[in-house]
């Protein structure tokens, strides 16, 4: 299954409407079902706001059931990541007494959530594949 | 971003009628609560009962809410649906904020 869309936040929006929909989706039960559109959507943004940040273009997903979860091949021709590797994605420190942190949740919420994760920079195009867990997983129970 | 807010006693009663604080929303959504939350009150609670889903971006317009109100004027947070709670208890931002799960006493949803 295979999906294309625009680099923007509303197009993102529309596209995880359509990715939540689809068959390769639909063994997910409620809750691998709000992870996943964690996740995508985290996936997704992260691609409009750093990769396609100077310029506009696509963003390719494919989707693939594989029983005890979903697959998810996404592709763009964006900027790289910083030395082609994916950020660590520790939570950021929260203390209340001092200043809250207003971001930088994104790839902690993606680590914590999937399986299988990888990246490579190949021809210009970023490929970041992982699974999504099709059920219950450690992240949902503390 | 539609949000309807009363005051009802001590709080000023935000209710979200969204169901989505996402990326393409959250500058709208910080923007709306900035407005609303200038009628006075001691704190503030909240809705997010119609809010399904929402993502970092959304998380961060909700905490930006919270440090644009002032350390004297609270932000309390009701009826989080499972994903929204998801994200709040992964990020450990359950531990900054009061969330209720029913309304507080006397209380009802902002129309």
């Amino acid at each position: 299954m295979y999906f294309t869309i625009e680099s923007s936040p509303i197009e993102v929006r529309h596209g995880l409407a359509c990715l939540l929909a689809c068959s390769a989706m639909r063994d997910l039960d409620e809750c691998a079902r709000g992870t996943a559109e964690i996740v995508l959507a985290e996936v997704l943004n992260n691609i409009v706001e750093h990769a396609y940040s100077e310029q506009k273009g696509s963003i390719s997903i494919a989707l693939c059931d594989l029983g005890a979860g979903v697959e998810v091949v996404v592709t763009d021709q964006g900027r790289a990541f910083p030395q082609e590797q994916l950020p660590q994605g520790k939570l950021p420190p929260i203390d209340t007494t001092a200043d809250l942190p207003e971001g930088g949740f994104g790839w902690y919420l993606i680590r914590t959530l999937v399986k299988d994760l990888t990246y490579r920079r190949l021809q210009s195009t970023n490929h970041l594949s992982f699974v999504l867990p099709g059920a219950v997983t450690a992240a949902d129970l503390f | 971003m539609n949000l309807s807010a009363n005051v009802q006693n001590a709080y000023l009663v935000v209710t979200v009628n969204e169901d989505r604080i996402d990326a393409a929303g959250a500058i709208q959504f910080k923007e709306r609560m900035r407005e609303v939350a200038q009628t006075p009150s001691d704190r503030v609670l909240l809705d997010l009962s119609q809010v399904a889903f929402l993502d970092s971006s959304g998380l961060g317009a909700v905490v930006g809410v919270m440090k644009l109100l002032g350390p004297d004027r609270k932000l309390d947070l009701f009826g989080l649906t499972p994903t929204v709670a998801k994200v709040f208890r992964l990020t450990r931002m359950d531990t900054v904020f009061t969330i209720h799960s029913t309304m507080p006493g006397g209380l009802r949803q902002a129309s």
